[in-house]
């Protein structure tokens, strides 16, 4: 298979933290990779050690194959975490500077189309909005017409309608056939966008795979949250893994009319109780013992 | 790398006259100076010394009409100053709001003795009235210069200096906090096109708002440039260079403003007083007018003056040019070296 990027056992390391620890991962061409982790997990540093921000301590990044050149940054389109933009220019001046910098240039009309821009492309880029903001960011990363996209926690702090823009942008851009990695700690951003996850926690990666296979493999079942206190001697009754979560019990069961009858029959108030399919939250719960959210 | 040199000339160029406080400020700052000092030094003879004259009090007893009087009343540079009270003209000379107080009435005079100006004025008192001279007097009629046209190439220098340590230190510094330097430095851009762009648009801002200040001033005021135009302006464009320069070593690695205007602070004090921008140094310290030599702002204000007052050619003012080409590359070698895109 043809690799647009490989990662080889790369660390990074602060005083006193490894923030990533022998990284290794492969993206074919054409696919959504989502770096998935809480804060700290070692995304960002994973990928701005990538992007050629910051020099890992060791390990390999090959970009087609060879070693990152002098093209890398040409052919790459990155949008950073957290960026402020020159004041006083317009929407549109500011595209058109980055733009510019690149020798192949995507067609501005299609750029502020596809980031939905054109209704405040004349404004001060000081006086838009936070989602506005970042579709700008991403359109100044598309400006490249870039072959692989970094995108990192594009849509952190964003409402939910705008959060919903970038995930329809983006899905436009893997419609084109573009490579893009993303990180993120939304368990529900990685199984809408990606093609693969890695989870990752304390610079590690601990899963990697297809959201589905991801779910396959390791939450069969399905997640009873009770929002009640409950004895644990029931708890432990029930043979399966369970976590507290905030002010709720969150148990795992593949076979959750046992576990129900179970609690019945201990005249458990089951009053306000969820049952629901599991999904990427709970996998990082079950891997790691914490939430994603943390 | 040409077309991202002018790509970011243009968006930094923009983004300094939009913002109407600070472009405003860089033009109307130097002016509002240049007309204060003009109008607290608009008199072509300013006095040297202030003399207190305790006023009659009617009782009929006055001593004005003695010689010595007459003749030190006629002495020029003199301000005689009248005060009611003999108490309030002695409030006022231990104030050191004047030199000596003089009392008619009394024949009596006062001096401070802390007061340097005050044994000038006692020196002057005594020799009022004395026609016998022993030494014959010559005089030269020379074209003196007023001291607005002294004063506006150090306004100017000044000027230069804050606009280009601000413009590019500190602004570079808020680049790098904001992270608008790190996202620079993901896209395609070498930090010599970049640092190059931020150099030409700011000495691009500098050297029109110098040309502003000057016709303002010229058209308030008429002085005349007595050498060429061209090496002024080139005097000026050098000494910008020099303290771009200077800001880029001092934006190279800090992300911390407050830093970065402490430093600047701590550089532009003293080369506005030590560079003969506000007055002379001669006469001072010879260590201090050795360290005024070193200090970058003093071969612009003086190659300036050189130009402006006495006609000075780019020949004439070659060491001063020598001098800031060498420390600009001095400058300008060290900031990109050191320079650091992200704050780590």
């Amino acid at each position: 298979m043809d690799y647009i990027l490989q990662v080889h056992n790369l660390y990074k390391y602060y005083p006193g933290v490894k923030a990533v620890d022998d990284v290794s991962f492969a993206i074919p061409y054409g696919i959504c990779f989502g770096l998935l982790g809480p804060n700290g997990a070692g995304k960002t540093t994973t990928i701005e050690v990538i992007e050629g921000i910051q020099k890992p301590d060791r390990g390999t990044i090959l970009y087609k194959g060879k070693p990152r050149d002098q093209h890398f940054k040409q052919e790459v389109g990155i949008q950073l975490q957290h960026t402020e933009l020159q004041q006083y220019l317009t929407v549109k001046e500011i595209l058109l500077t980055f733009r510019n910098l690149y020798a192949r240039r995507a067609p501005l009309d299609e750029l502020v189309s596809l980031c939905y821009l054109e209704e405040i492309q004349d404004r001060d880029n000081r006086k838009i909005s936070g989602g506005q903001k970042q579709r700008l960011l991403l359109a100044i990363a598309l400006a490249n017409d870039p072959e692989l996209l970094f995108l990192d926690e594009p849509t952190t702090g964003l409402d939910p309608q705008a959060r919903r823009h970038v995930w329809d942008i983006v899905q436009s851009i893997k419609k084109k056939g573009k490579t893009v990695i993303l990180t993120t700690h939304y368990m529900e951003e990685a199984q809408t966008l990606c093609d693969v996850v890695a989870i990752m926690d304390r610079g590690k990666i601990i899963a990697m795979d297809s959201p589905v296979n991801l779910l396959n493999e390791h939450c069969r079942g399905v997640t009873i949250a009770l929002p009640s206190s409950i004895d644990e001697n029931i708890l432990h009754q029930m043979n399966c893994e369970w976590h507290k979560v905030n002010n709720t019990i969150e148990i795992y069961t593949e076979k959750p009319h046992d576990c129900l009858s179970l609690l019945i029959d201990n005249n458990v108030d089951i009053t306000g109780m969820v049952v629901r399919s599991q999904n990427l939250e709970d996998l990082f719960l079950k891997l790691t013992g914490t939430q994603l959210r943390a | 790398m040409l077309y991202r040199i002018w790509t970011i000339f243009i968006a930094r160029t923009k983004e300094f006259y939009r913002d109407r406080t600070a472009f405003g400020w860089n033009v109307i700052f130097p002016l509002l100076i240049i007309i204060g000092f003009s109008v607290v030094f608009r008199s072509e003879s300013s006095p040297l010394l202030k003399v207190g004259i305790v006023a009659s009090d009617g009782s009929g007893k006055d001593n004005t009409k003695n010689t010595q009087f007459e003749e030190f009343m006629k002495l020029k540079y003199i301000d005689f100053i009248v005060f009611q009270s003999k108490d309030k003209a002695i409030d006022s000379l231990q104030k050191f709001k004047v030199d000596m107080v003089l009392d008619t009435q009394h024949n009596t005079y006062f001096i401070n003795d802390s007061s340097p100006n005050g044994y000038i004025a006692e020196k002057l008192l005594k020799g009022a009235g004395s026609n016998h001279t022993f030494f014959s007097r010559y005089s030269f009629k020379g074209q003196g210069i007023r001291y607005v046209e002294w004063l506006f190439p150090g306004i100017l220098g000044m000027n230069a200096m804050f606009n280009s340590l601000y413009g590019v230190g500190y602004v570079l510094v808020m680049y790098r906090k904001n992270g608008i330097l790190k996202r620079f430095s993901v896209a395609p851009v070498r930090p010599f096109e970049f640092l190059t762009a931020q150099i030409l648009s700011r000495m691009f801002v500098m050297l029109a708002t110098t040309i502003i200040v000057y016709i303002g001033t010229f058209l308030l005021y008429g002085f005349q440039c007595k050498g060429s135009l061209l090496t002024l302006l080139l005097v000026f464009a050098l000494g910008g260079f020099c303290m771009i320069s200077l800001g880029l070593l001092i934006a190279s690695r800090s992300d911390s403003q407050e830093f970065a205007d402490g430093l600047i602070n701590i550089i532009t004090w003293p080369m506005m007083f030590l560079s003969e921008v506000w007055f002379s140094l001669e006469g001072a310290r010879p260590w201090v007018q050795k360290i005024s030599q070193l200090l970058p702002l003093t071969p612009i204000v003086e190659s300036a003056r050189m130009v402006m007052n006495e006609g000075a050619s780019l020949f004439d003012i070659r060491y001063h040019v020598l001098y800031l080409v060498a420390i600009s590359g001095i400058f300008l070698l060290a900031g990109s070296v050191l320079f650091r895109w992200d704050r780590k």
